[in-house]
């Protein structure tokens, strides 16, 4: 037991961003359901998780380029460009939006392997190359798409933005979602559980496979990576996909969401560069081989709840991005601590 | 039982071995038809000076490098290593100097980095942690917790995390590159048992050490290198430490050096007390006078490039005092430490990252330490910028085409000379030199050491830290030779032999080999 107190202690210690990212999200999250005059009710989570997801998806698939020390500025573009997608193709039978699904997610995935192919193999530097890759996911987002709109099954979209007990009722399963033993997670988002769920099944065996442990090995010393024969190539490439494949999550979900398609510029750019603050938020270091996906998700919610401070206090919507830009101020400047205890200045600056 | 048999007649044969084993970089032939070979349950030392190649042939060995031309064979089979791995996967293990561990892995992670244990395909971390207990035990290092992170060890315990890390690819050679240079004696007492350990089990180590003692006490076989060659191999107690240390030098001095400055002044200009920085600088005393040039001697990594640093400001936590003209100085930056107050230049030991900012030009270069004298107000004056630039590139007849091309287009030799002019240009009264001839030409290197005559002439009070021995004796007044982070032993004049450098870097006492 006591050994169990130090091991967690331990982890507690090496974790010190994710823990303290995670404290801030629930304090700013008990706040606002006291101060919100309809706080802790499932509709206002049920809204609040919605708002949240899509930045989740895409504030995960930045951080693991961002863990191998790199940066993909195309993960709000590929986002888009899914979303596109989806808006073509989810609709009509229920083995057709399947399909659809699976494509979307897919194209994504391809999308992010390609980048990672570009940036081994043409040794780019990922923040160019996605520069670029990201410019050709709008351009191909916009010819998919060349006006708003779409056609995505109304079903899909009550049920996947509701809570359990709404999804059971839509699709007729666990008696309409009155079985008496559904009640006690009846009122559970289905947002948060596609949101967490996808976390669970793809990030967490990920960071437990060679090729995760490679991730984090070349974002804390490549060199020494590549002395122990792991296999960087493929970890590179690995890291890009799995982007694609979150920033498709977050797309189709946006398009399911919204049931439409939209090739917005302006949305996929506010996008990355939010994840990119969600990422640093979680506690991920930009210089990579420290943090993890489910810190980047924390992040995310950050930012997000700090959106709804603004509408229950009712301040001027113009002064978000202000202290959104003040917190990862605040959250970069404790990060940089660590600095202080460097004895050789030449250091600094490697 | 077969086994044993085919084990018991391979005993005699050499497992590892290396024949005509070359390899160039660039202009310098790092190893030249080097033969080597190694024996089952063999501790086998590997000796030289800086620069012999033994660093290059541990790196061929481990699959690190590929040689240019040669051969290589494991148990009588030809093999060629492209990758670490792929020597690690014929049981040649190398613990490298530079530490290959990640630091935000944890111990447990790092000891099975490219090999952990797997269940349905994952880590399994329980068992992963299970391994480098053991392995931990192994090396008596039950106190490092398995999941606590490398970047929060001491470089000691980094060190005994690597040695197991390595034990867990069950190595059939195993090559220690100075592994005991960051360990406590304790430490070191562990790996005396392990290496007997390792020998008792058919394993060969391959023991690189600048430690005589160490070398006396643990092996059975010895290998000296010189100049890339591999000149000789015998058993232990066949040869003094005195024959050693010829064997280990001898070669042809191939520059010529202009006659040393007199040393006028008898008051020190920089006095150097009782200077301490995380054990990498254990107490050094040095005094340097104007006028005198100062050699900074010893083998790689003992503290001289740290001394350096520390003298021109770039350590934090420095104990110890650095007095300049009477005055306490220790300065606080590379700032302070060029200020009118201090005036001390360090020419920097990587010029391509420290030294210049190779994309900028020739003339931003120059005038980049000395902006001072340049400006009006805030703004550059480009004629007063114009004349100054001319006047370094004049002092050290540097040639090229346009001041606005970038240095990166110079070669070595006249990238170093810019280094050099750059700081001359702030006038400074003391010039620490870091290694300032490597790998430029022979033609440049005479003209620095002429151009260091010239500034000591002119009562600069200059310290040069070279790994080449016969400039240390060509150049210098008087030699300060570093072991383990302090001054073992000060040599002046006539003293300044290169039998006496080598000896004092090995912190040995050749007239007790001799006796012997």
């Amino acid at each position: 037991m006591n050994s169990l107190l130090s091991q967690f202690a331990t982890n507690v210690r090496q974790n010190r961003g994710f823990y303290g990212a995670l404290l801030m999200l629930i304090v700013l999250f008990v706040v606002y359901n006291f101060m919100h005059p309809r706080g802790f009710s499932t509709p206002v989570l049920v809204q609040n998780a919605n708002e949240a997801v899509v930045l989740g998806f895409i504030a995960m698939a930045q951080t693991i380029p961002v863990l191998i020390g790199g940066l993909d500025l195309s993960v709000g573009a590929v986002m888009t460009l899914t979303a596109c997608i989806a808006s073509e193709l989810v609709n009509g039978s229920p083995a057709h939006m399947i399909f659809g699904m699976v494509v979307t997610i897919m194209s994504g995935a391809a999308f992010g392997f390609a980048n990672g192919i570009i940036i081994v193999y043409g040794r780019l530097q990922p923040i160019i190359a996605t520069l670029a890759t990201g410019a050709i996911a709008i351009g191909l987002a916009l010819f998919i798409r060349p006006k708003p709109g779409g056609d995505v099954d109304g079903d899909l979209n009550w049920a996947v933005t509701n809570s359990l007990f709404d999804f059971a009722e839509t699709y007729h399963i666990f008696d309409d979602g009155k079985a008496a033993w559904f009640q006690p997670i009846a009122w559970i988002p289905v947002p948060l559980i596609i949101l967490f769920g996808m976390a669970a099944i793809v990030w967490v065996p990920f960071r437990r496979s060679l090729t995760g442990r490679t991730v984090y090995a070349i974002g804390s010393a490549e060199g020494a990576a590549y002395m122990s024969g792991l296999p960087i190539n493929r970890a590179k490439i690995a890291a890009f996909t799995l982007a694609g494949f979150f920033a498709g999550c977050g797309g189709l979900y946006l398009a399911i969401q919204t049931s439409s398609g939209s090739a917005d510029i302006v949305q996929a750019g506010s996008y990355t560069l939010n994840s990119i603050a969600a990422v640093v938020i979680g506690g991920t270091s930009l210089l990579g081989g420290i943090g993890g996906a489910v810190g980047s998700l924390i992040g995310a919610l950050i930012l997000r709840v700090i959106s709804f401070y603004f509408r229950i206090l009712s301040i001027d919507p113009l002064l978000q991005t202000l202290v959104q830009g003040l917190v990862l101020l605040i959250a970069v400047s404790l990060g940089a601590i660590r600095t202080l205890r460097v004895k050789n200045r030449l250091e600094l600056f490697r | 039982m077969a086994q044993d048999m085919t084990q018991d007649m391979t005993q005699d044969q050499a497992f590892l071995e290396l024949t005509g084993i070359s390899k160039n970089f660039s202009l310098t032939r790092a190893l030249d038809e080097v033969d080597f070979s190694c024996k089952r349950g063999s501790v086998h030392a590997i000796l030289g000076e800086n620069g012999a190649g033994k660093s290059t042939l541990i790196k061929i060995m481990s699959g690190v490098l590929q040689a240019d031309s040669g051969t290589m064979s494991v148990e009588g089979k030809p093999v060629h290593f492209l990758t670490p791995s792929e020597a690690a996967a014929s049981g040649i293990v190398c613990i490298f100097q530079e530490l290959s561990l990640i630091p935000d892995l944890s111990v447990a992670e790092n000891i099975s980095l490219s090999n952990p244990p797997r269940r349905f395909g994952l880590i399994d971390k329980k068992h992963q942690n299970v391994i480098a207990n053991e392995l931990l035990a192994r090396i008596k290092c039950e106190d490092v917790d398995p999941n606590s992170l490398v970047r929060d060890l001491s470089l000691s315990r980094r060190q005994m995390v690597e040695i197991a890390k390595s034990l867990g690819k069950k190595p059939k050679v195993l090559i220690l590159d100075e592994a005991t240079s960051a360990l406590t004696s304790r430490d070191v007492e562990t790996v005396y048992g392990l290496l007997d350990e390792l020998k008792n089990d058919n394993v060969t180590s391959l023991f690189i050490s600048h430690r005589m003692h160490e070398v006396e006490r643990l092996c059975d076989t010895l290998s000296v290198f010189r100049n890339g060659r591999h000149v000789e191999t015998f058993g232990k107690g066949e040869r003094t430490d005195r024959d050693i240390v010829r064997l280990m030098i001898g070669r042809d001095v191939d520059a010529h050096f202009p006659p040393k400055p007199e040393r006028k002044a008898k008051k020190p200009h920089l006095i150097v007390n009782d200077l301490r920085w995380e054990n990498v600088i254990n107490g050094v005393h040095l005094e340097v006078g104007k006028g005198e040039i100062i050699g900074l001697g010893g083998l790689d990594g003992q503290g001289q490039k740290e001394l350096l640093l520390a003298m021109f400001g770039v350590l934090r936590g420095l104990e110890g005092t650095i007095t300049i003209d009477g005055k306490l100085a220790n300065p606080s930056s590379p700032a302070e430490a060029k200020s009118k107050k201090m005036r001390i230049a360090l020419v920097p030991e990587d010029r391509k990252t420290e030294g210049l900012m190779l994309p900028m030009s020739i003339a931003d270069n120059l005038i980049a330490s000395s902006f001072n004298q340049v400006t009006t107000g805030f703004l550059i004056d480009t004629a007063k910028e114009k004349a100054v630039v001319a006047e370094g590139l004049a002092k050290l007849q540097i040639k090229i085409g346009s001041v606005d091309d970038p240095v990166a287009t110079l070669s070595g030799g006249n990238q170093q000379k810019v280094v050099i002019a750059k700081w001359l240009m702030t006038d400074p009264e003391i010039i620490l030199l870091n290694d300032p001839t490597r790998g430029i030409d022979v033609g440049t290197k005479q003209e620095i050491y002429k151009l260091m005559n010239e500034l000591a002439a002119e009562g600069k009070a200059i310290l040069f830290y070279s790994t080449d021995y016969a400039e240390l004796i060509g150049c210098c007044n008087r030699v300060a030779v570093m072991y383990d982070g302090a001054i073992v032993a000060e040599l002046e004049g006539d003293a300044i032999t290169e039998e006496a450098l080598v000896a004092a870097s090995l912190n040995i006492d050749t007239n007790k080999g001799e006796a012997a």
